[in-house]
């Protein structure tokens, strides 16, 4: 046994502390607890009144007990009396026990508050720090109800010491997030916003918690701190090291308070006051600066606070967002980190780039230094470092560098640590999705993810490939080639057998011209994987042997043959039983063409959401710290639409089993796809293809119009979704008016706060040079608050009063914790929304078609098609237009001719459209004629993105 | 704002819990075990952060002790890593070359030290002289009373 250092010395404590270590089990730990328990259980029970010592050194052993992780059910009220006793130890030590072991007995919180009363109002600094430091540690409800008055009494009081104001106001911060209902802001809340200039360091440094706490919550009444936290942070920066003696921490001064300081700030927008911010600037350049300079220690605590400063304070600027200069300051700095043999650092600098790449000043900055970061990802030893590096690819990503950085962490992907490779898998599949110019290049790495991490590729992941290659008939006979020979391989997993017999069930035909991969040699390559499978995938490549059935029906015979076997038609799963008999009995009965229908080629999905990022998202919680959430949304837009959560096995059972409902196929497609949002999309009827207006990445300042151009033909709809926001669009035009509902749906559960919208008509409305207002919007107010989970809706009138090409701007601001959020998005209000659909015959229509023969009043473009091309789905968004189908007008029925006449409040103007598509070279011409040429232009540009 | 701060052995064995918010016993258990299996397992010259769940847990290994402290997520990791180092110093200036047994023996002591330097997850005080002056200051009320005690200890 050590001797005691210091202090009191208990030595039966120091005595039992040893027989603990010395026990050479679990057991004789027990045993020596329970003998130690049973006898202070007689001492506190014994009628000897125990004096105060004994009863500190008994309550001691019990904490040591309950610290071992043993529980105690006796003692506390010992405890309590030691909290009465004058001796300052036996306070502490009951202190101490009541702070680790308290419960809720509402007879012993009432006594202990007594106690903690009689001590707050002693005068004694040391009696009161230590009732102040229980109520800190123990923070409850009850404690709260009766002190959260007192304390900011003892705070802002001019005669109390300083480390007792130390004390109350970090005890005051406690109560303020156990219980803000009961903390009154009042006459001291100003008060306490001048701690900031007090003259005790660590008066500041404690209620400068207490300040950035309550700032939060209530900005406004708090907004006085910003300049005083900017010339405390001026004074601190421009000190000499040894100016502030023991605040001075390994030659930076006051690092704890600095970096207070700047994280107080970060709850503020730039200060306005042009000093403060010219200050404050300043000081920023000077902490840059500092990082430059020699270091005035070796020791590693003087460069850790140095750059725990530095750090807070690009954390600052990468809030504000709003200074160039300073974010490729603090880019640079942070590539120099990048490189730095110090660990710490260079896993920092990958973190902090992460919110750096998202801001439009600094996200090219941040591109420059992909090579070091793949090099990062490849050749660091720490899986976290790593796990960084592949979090700052992933933000960085955009367009220009998509195919490199998907290469790299593919390439990763084969040596990545278990713990990461999922989360890796998602994010490669969504970048390559997010950036596929070409969708052969997303079948492809798609395909490679299956073949290098197959275990870790989840249903959303094939799930989506296969919702892809559906949607898009430009890539489908590419897919059938590539899975087709992916599945050549022999051993491959089975995540890519269900890829590859899904799409061939669907698009083998489209391969089976070549004698390699006649409709036979396809149909064997499936079958040799069959017994390797798990069920679900028997099960579903039976589907995609009926499948077979209906394009090939040369396979017809052998697949009967397989599906008649004993293992599939007596096989013991019920499922595949159920699949073997009744896709048998299919292919016997019915005739070819109610065949051709059952099994026709699945529809498109619906638009949705990418269900792996929302994989993601759910992966890494909702505090997602490498993609900023805006930005990720804005990013992603209306690009990546598909089916869900819908696996498309069981979308494609849909059509065979629709008879014979079964557990695993219970779907109508499409219906499971419900519309998620007050403002129902109209999944089925309006397919309308997104995928090609996959633009570059906007940067986060930019206008996101991805939503835009899905509403020409539509009214209703999810205009913008992303992890915070959704809004969604209702609205309804006559003549020349409109009135549009947005509805704004908080997806998190914390309040968005200063919740605003403007609407502003941009470009040429205001700045033509007849200055013409063209687009009359009003606004009405939303409320300035929206609660967590909750949707609000805001009307907005409209009136075009003439004819107009540009669209107004909405722009939605909002604190979400801290941070603020803004969002600028193009209002789908287009030109075309103001057509009246005109009835003609085709005497009148030629008629009217001569008349507007003016070169000017034509407007004609022909392009490719961008989506299918089934005469349905053109015909509904014909109709969605606004003008009117007519019927029996071109002499080539192949053709669509409409009219319709825009209402503006100053004209009418005549409009007439033909559309002639080319089904062989899946090619359109767009033919417009209008009473005015700059609507046969806007219009023009508008359709040709449609179809 | 600081949430919990714990303090094992290489062995695994726990030498201090601190939690700043409120917390069941079980979840305890469940963060000291998860604490220390991730922490222990830790390469040495890895860097000294983590992700888990929604916090950050910086660590860093004293000897035989490591100290873990878990951050919320907008925190800044390295002026943590000092909170340690502030921490270990002020022990070490108390106890005079601080060791494990020392922290086992006198555990009471340890969280009386970090009373005075982090109340509810922030930081009081960082001076180191004006901590020592509050622990020092309330040494010398024990020490009046010392002799009256060792007397009872003879006689219990």
């Amino acid at each position: 046994m050590p001797a005691v250092s210091k202090g009191d010395g208990m030595r039966g404590l120091a005595v039992f502390i040893s027989d603990i270590r010395n026990c050479k089990s679990k057991e004789a730990e027990i045993k020596r607890i329970n003998k130690e328990l049973a006898n202070i259980r007689s001492k506190f029970k014994g009628d000897k009144a125990l004096d105060g010592y004994s009863k500190k050194k008994y309550v001691c052993k019990l904490l040591f007990i309950f610290l071992l992780g043993h529980d105690i059910d006796f003692g506390h009220m010992e405890a309590v009396n030691l909290l009465s006793s004058n001796k300052y130890t036996e306070k502490q030590i009951g202190y101490l026990f009541i702070s680790v072991l308290v419960n809720s007995n509402s007879e012993l919180i009432r006594l202990i508050n007594n106690a903690i009363k009689n001590d707050l109002s002693s005068r004694n600094p040391t009696f009161m720090c230590l009732a102040l430091h229980c109520i800190a540690n123990v923070g409850s409800r009850e404690m709260a109800e009766a002190f959260a008055s007192e304390i900011p009494r003892i705070l802002v009081a001019g005669d109390t010491m300083d480390s007792v104001k130390q004390s109350a106001a970090l005890c005051l911060l406690r109560l303020y997030k156990t219980s803000p209902d009961l903390v009154l802001m009042g006459e001291w809340t100003s008060r306490v916003v001048h701690l900031l200039n007090d003259q005790h360091m660590g008066v500041v440094t404690a209620a400068i918690s207490l300040i950035t706490c309550l700032s939060q919550k209530n900005p406004d009444e708090f907004k006085t701190c910003v300049s005083l936290a900017v010339s405390r942070l001026s004074r601190i920066v421009s000190s000499a090291s040894t100016d502030l003696q023991d605040y001075t921490y390994y030659f930076v001064p006051a690092p704890w308070l600095s970096c207070k300081l700047l994280r107080l700030l970060q709850c503020y927008p730039p200060p306005e006051d042009g000093a403060v911010k010219g200050r404050l600037v300043e000081c920023l350049e000077t902490i840059l600066n500092k990082a430059q300079e020699p270091p005035k220690s070796k020791k590693v605590q003087h460069s850790n606070a140095k750059n725990a400063i530095l750090f807070e304070a690009i954390s600052l600027i990468i809030h504000y967002d709003s200074e160039p200069n300073l974010l490729v300051r603090a880019c640079n700095q942070l590539g120099q980190f990048l490189q730095h043999r110090e660990t710490n650092l260079r896993y920092l600098a990958l973190e902090s780039m992460c919110t750096l790449a998202s801001s439009e000043f600094s996200h090219e900055a941040v591109k420059t230094h992909i090579e070091t970061v793949i090099n990062a990802l490849k050749t660091e030893r720490d899986v976290s470092v790593r796990q960084r590096a592949a979090d700052l690819l992933y933000a960085m990503c955009d367009r220009s560098n998509a195919k490199q950085i998907v290469a790299e962490m593919l390439s990763y992907l084969e040596t990545a640590d278990y713990s990461i490779r999922e989360e890796m898998v998602l994010k490669v599949a969504i970048l390559a999705e997010k950036y596929a110019v070409d969708y052969s290049w997303y079948v492809d790495t798609i395909l490679n993810l299956i073949r290098i991490a197959g275990d870790y590729v989840s249903e959303e992941v094939w799930y989506r490939v296969i919702q892809i290659v559906i949607n898009r008939d430009d890539v489908q006979g590419y897919a059938a080639k590539t899975v087709f020979e992916a599945l050549q391989a022999p051993a491959c997993h089975e995540n890519m057998v269900k890829v590859g017999g899904y799409i061939l069930g669907e698009f083998g035909n489209l391969i089976a011209g070549d004698p390699r991969s006649s409709p036979l040699v396809q149909f064997n390559l499936l079958h040799s994987k069959f017994h390797l499978c798990s069920v679900p995938t028997r099960a579903l490549l039976l589907s995609a042997y009926i499948k077979f059935i209906n394009l090939f029906p040369e396979t017809k015979a052998t697949i009967q043959e397989v599906l008649r076997c004993d293992s599939q038609i007596r096989n013991s799963d019920v499922e595949l039983q159920q699949r073997a008999v009744e896709y048998l009995k299919l292919s016997s009965i019915a005739s070819t063409d109610v065949l051709a229908t059952v099994l026709e080629e699945m529809p498109p999905f619906p638009e949705r959401e990418s269900s792996i990022l929302a994989k993601l998202k759910k992966k890494k919680g909702p505090g997602a710290v490498s993609v900023p959430d805006l930005e990720d949304g804005k990013r992603e837009g209306g690009e990546l639409n598909g089916g869900g959560e819908r696996g498309p096995d069981s979308a494609a059972m849909s059509a065979s089993n629709a008879s014979t409902p079964s557990p695993s196929a219970d779907l109508l497609g499409m219906r499971s796809a419900a519309p998620m949002s007050a403002a129902p999309t109209s999944a089925g009827s309006l397919l309308v293809d997104v995928f090609s207006e996959a633009g570059p990445a906007a940067p986060s300042a930019a206008v996101n119009d991805d939503g835009f151009l899905r509403f020409v033909c539509k009214n209703n709809g999810v205009l913008f979704e992303n992890q915070l926001l959704q809004i969604g669009i209702k609205s309804e035009y006559r003549q020349n008016l409109g009135r549009m509902y947005l509805f704004y749906g908080n997806k998190t559960s914390v309040q968005f706060a200063s919740f605003t919208t403007t609407v502003s008509c941009p470009g040429e409305l205001q700045s033509h040079i007849l200055s013409i207002l063209r687009l009359n919007v009003q606004t009405k107010p939303v409320e300035p608050v929206v609660e967590g989970g909750a949707q609000i809706q805001q009307v907005l009138n409209i009136e075009c009063l003439t004819d107009f090409s540009e669209a107004p701007l909405l722009n939605i601001k909002f604190r979400y914790g801290g941070a603020l959020q803004n969002l600028s998005l193009k209002l789908p209000v287009t030109i075309n929304k103001f057509f009246q659909p005109t009835e003609m015959t085709s005497h009148d229509f030629f008629q009217r078609w001569k008349q507007l023969s003016q070169p000017q009043q034509e407007a004609q473009k022909i392009f490719k098609a961008n989506h299918s091309m089934d005469t349905e789905v053109l015909k509904a968004k014909l109709l969605g237009l606004g003008t009117a189908l007519l019927d029996d007008v071109d002499p080539n029925p192949e053709n669509y001719v409409c009219a319709g006449v825009i209402q503006t409040k100053g004209q009418q103007v005549g409009c007439l459209l033909r559309l002639e598509p080319n089904g062989q070279a899946q090619m359109y011409r767009l033919t417009l004629r209008c009473s005015k040429d700059s609507v046969s232009l806007r219009l023009c540009e508008l359709l040709a993105q449609q179809f | 704002m600081m949430r919990f701060l714990l303090l094992f052995s290489r062995q695994g064995k726990l030498r201090l819990q601190k939690w700043f918010t409120p917390m069941s016993e079980r979840e305890k258990k469940k963060i000291i075990r998860d604490m220390t299996t991730m922490v222990l397992a830790r390469q040495p010259r890895s860097c000294n952060f983590l992700h888990w769940k929604d916090l950050k847990v910086i660590y860093k290994r004293y000897a035989s002790l490591y100290f873990c402290l878990a951050i919320e997520n907008q925190e800044n990791e390295l002026i943590a890593l000092e909170v340690i180092h502030r921490y270990v110093e002020l022990l070490d200036k108390y106890f005079g070359n601080v060791c494990e047994l020392d922290i086992i023996f006198n555990f009471e002591k340890a969280y009386f030290i970090l009373d005075e330097f982090l109340i509810g997850g922030e930081i009081q005080e960082t001076s180191k002289q004006m901590v020592n002056r509050s622990i020092e200051a309330s040494d010398m009320l024990q020490e009046d009373d010392i002799s009256e005690w060792y007397e009872v200890e003879l006689f219990g």
